[in-house]
């Protein structure tokens, strides 16, 4: 694809993503708020994609836009009644968070773009620099200097224990 | 071309989106999706640090993958927390959850 055209899409789903994000944010209704996000994160999908991450891509959509966002509507369904109104918060509250977060956003907009990036022509733009799905799965598996075994395993436990930790929360006494 | 400026400012962005809907929801669900863009805000960001900086490693890449399972495995826990909230008060508004013992 050539480089505007490039461009053009990779705008197109910044300014849908922030947009998304203030509506996940600002509407009353949790669902919507959940469908907002499944579509914030399908556009990270695409943003990986356009970085040539396909496989967390990949796994972006199965694990967040497949799991995660399909347990959020679950538990919307099991702990909304049907014609509940939003609380807020009183305005000071909004006001505080508006300040601080504007001076959030400005201290790190000014760090981002004062700063001289140094990063010569990059293959990603070319398009042909996609880690080829070996490599990746040498490095998982791999017990080496910058190989992944020992926090692969760590994880399979931390996934037990969350499974273990879920059931006995929810469970019904 | 697209600079890395852009990722980071819509990143950076997305962030500051997800910290005030953190502060400004009640409801502990739209708080847990207001957190959901705080972390795929930074993903976004080990991602983009990795392929623009340093090419040919991966470590970026890898910590964005585990980034995503260890979310996955908090929400899930997150949600359980708060399911077993509404079986004992009846709603899941933060302001509710005053008391918590035992």
């Amino acid at each position: 694809m050539s480089p505007l055209i490039n461009l053009v899409i990779f705008i197109c789903l910044g300014v849908a993503m922030l947009v998304l994000s203030v509506m996940a944010i600002a509407t009353k209704s949790l669902l919507r708020s959940a469908t907002y996000l499944l579509l914030i994160l399908l556009c990270t999908a695409g943003f990986y994609l356009f970085l040539n991450y396909h496989f967390l891509a990949a796994v972006q959509v199965s694990v967040y836009a497949g799991g995660v966002v399909i347990l959020f509507v679950f538990a919307i369904f099991l702990t909304t009644k049907k014609d509940e109104s939003m609380v807020r918060h009183d305005v000071l509250r909004y006001a505080y968070g508006a300040a601080g977060i504007l001076s959030g956003i400005a201290l790190t907009a000014f760090i981002v773009l004062k700063r001289e990036y140094l990063y010569s022509d990059n293959r990603s733009m070319l398009g042909d620099a996609e880690i080829p799905m070996q490599q990746i799965g040498e490095a998982l598996m791999g017990t080496g200097k910058y190989q992944y075994l020992l926090p692969f395993e760590v994880l399979s436990v931390l996934l037990l224990a969350c499974i273990i930790g879920g059931l006995i929360i929810a469970k019904k006494r | 071309m697209i600079r890395i400026e852009y990722y980071l400012v819509i990143s950076t962005l997305m962030f500051f989106i997800g910290i005030f809907g953190f502060i400004t929801r009640k409801n502990m669900i739209a708080i847990l999706i207001s957190l959901e863009l705080v972390l795929n805000a930074v993903e976004i960001n080990f991602a983009v640090f990795n392929r623009y900086l340093y090419p040919d490693r991966m470590e970026g890449m890898f910590f964005t993958l585990f980034g995503i399972a260890i979310t996955a495995a908090e929400t899930a826990v997150a949600l359980a927390i708060i399911i077993g909230a509404y079986r004992r008060i009846g709603n899941i508004d933060v302001n509710n959850l005053a008391k918590m013992k035992g």
